[in-house]
């Protein structure tokens, strides 16, 4: 016998034996739509937990994505600074971050799909369950009990087995919707921690050694990025500076000249220094400090 | 006949459209046999969209039992040993 033929004789049993249960067989149609009402908000109480759950990885995928941005900002910074060690320990924490957020897509995109599932069956049992209410007042008013014994089997037949069906729906969502709480809290306490770059917990030894490789090389791939970017931005300010005219090269040839022969009508200035005054020169001199006392400041 | 997709409703298939069903189950039952998921998979997503595609929605007025019942959609082996096995996972 097919498996699916035996999914059926198991939903009949099951019938058969709520049957038996009841004295007077018009009791189970009542009892069935109860419980049948039951389970209605039940699956409705489902549907809105898919939503929220929707709701929440939604929001940590933004969390996620503003994170990824901050991290490469860091990183552009970092390297900016000439400070490579940074700018890849901030590029890992992006890699690990990013990561994290390709799971959440999938996971986004699996409970959209519930939702809409789920919506569409609770209105199925809506409208079946309408259908039902009405077949059983029927019966109800129409046969004495000795009579309405085939009836009701009948239908009791038919509207246990969309007990049995819903029943396992509901477990189901109920099921998941747990699964996806407890990841959705561990996700919320690593995003709140900021340890991102700590994720590779309970995965095998390859696995884990796969992503490290391909973390590295993500790593790699976005510190030539990074690098090619501050490149081709010095390169600019070069080219913008040579075509700046004469006159402008002049201004700074001349300012560069004074700040020389500061320099060297004040040798024990530390070196450190220097390159503070040089920005100094450039600022626009404001009224309530005099130029003379900000160069006492460095001096001293 | 009436077959059921367990979380999608009934549907009602013509006698050509329920002859392809036998030897797909017959596959869907080696797989569970074999514990071979993947082919299980595979089987179930294809009876699912067999009968999708060649049944027609019964109506809600309907109230009658289903003479074959499909599992969920991307029910595991286990699942559906443990439906075969009657384990309380069907409430009465």
């Amino acid at each position: 016998m097919g498996v699916m033929k035996r999914v059926s004789l198991v939903f009949k049993a099951k019938a058969n034996k709520a049957l038996d249960k009841m004295e007077d067989p018009r009791e189970t149609l009542d009892y069935a739509y109860q419980r049948q009402l039951e389970n209605l908000t039940r699956v409705r109480r489902g549907v809105a937990d898919v939503a929220t759950s929707r709701k929440r990885v939604e929001l940590q995928m933004n969390q996620i994505n503003q994170q990824s941005s901050k991290l490469e900002d860091q990183a552009r910074k970092a390297l900016s600074m000439g400070r490579e060690d940074l700018a890849r320990s901030a590029l890992e924490r992006k890699s690990a971050a990013q990561s994290q957020l390709s799971g959440l897509q999938e996971q986004f995109v699996q409970l959209q799909s519930d939702e809409e599932k789920l919506t569409l069956y609770a209105q199925q049992v809506q409208a079946k369950l309408d259908a039902f209410r009405t077949q059983k007042e029927t019966i109800k008013a129409r046969y004495t009990a000795a009579e309405a014994t085939s009836r009701i089997n009948e239908a009791m037949s038919g509207i246990s087995e969309d007990m049995g069906d819903i029943g396992m729906a509901i477990q189901r969502a109920e099921d998941k919707t747990a699964q996806l709480q407890a990841r959705a809290g561990a996700l919320d306490e690593l995003l709140a921690s900021g340890a991102l770059d700590d994720l590779t917990g309970h995965r095998d030894d390859i696995q884990a050694e796969l992503d490290m490789m391909s973390a590295s090389s993500d790593v790699e791939s976005d510190l030539r990025r990074l690098r090619g970017e501050l490149a081709s931005g010095q390169a600019k300010q070069l080219e913008s500076g040579a075509n700046g005219g004469q006159a402008q090269g002049n201004a700074q040839r001349a300012q560069y000249g004074q700040q020389q022969d500061n320099q060297q009508t004040q040798p024990q200035q530390p070196p450190y220094q220097q390159s503070a005054a040089l920005p100094v020169s450039d600022l626009p001199v404001s009224d309530d400090v005099p130029v003379s006392d900000v160069e006492d400041g460095t001096g001293s | 006949m009436i077959v059921r997709i367990l979380g999608e409703g009934q549907f009602k298939m013509d006698d050509e459209a329920s002859a392809v069903l036998d030897k797909l189950d017959s596959e869907l039952e080696a797989a569970i046999d074999h514990g071979d998921e993947p082919a299980f998979s595979a089987a179930l997503s294809t009876l699912l969209a067999h009968v999708r595609e060649h049944g027609e929605p019964v109506s809600a007025e309907h109230l009658g039992p289903s003479e074959l019942i499909l599992p969920h959609e991307g029910s595991s082996i286990d699942e559906v040993r443990k439906m075969l096995a009657d384990e309380g996972l069907i409430t009465g």
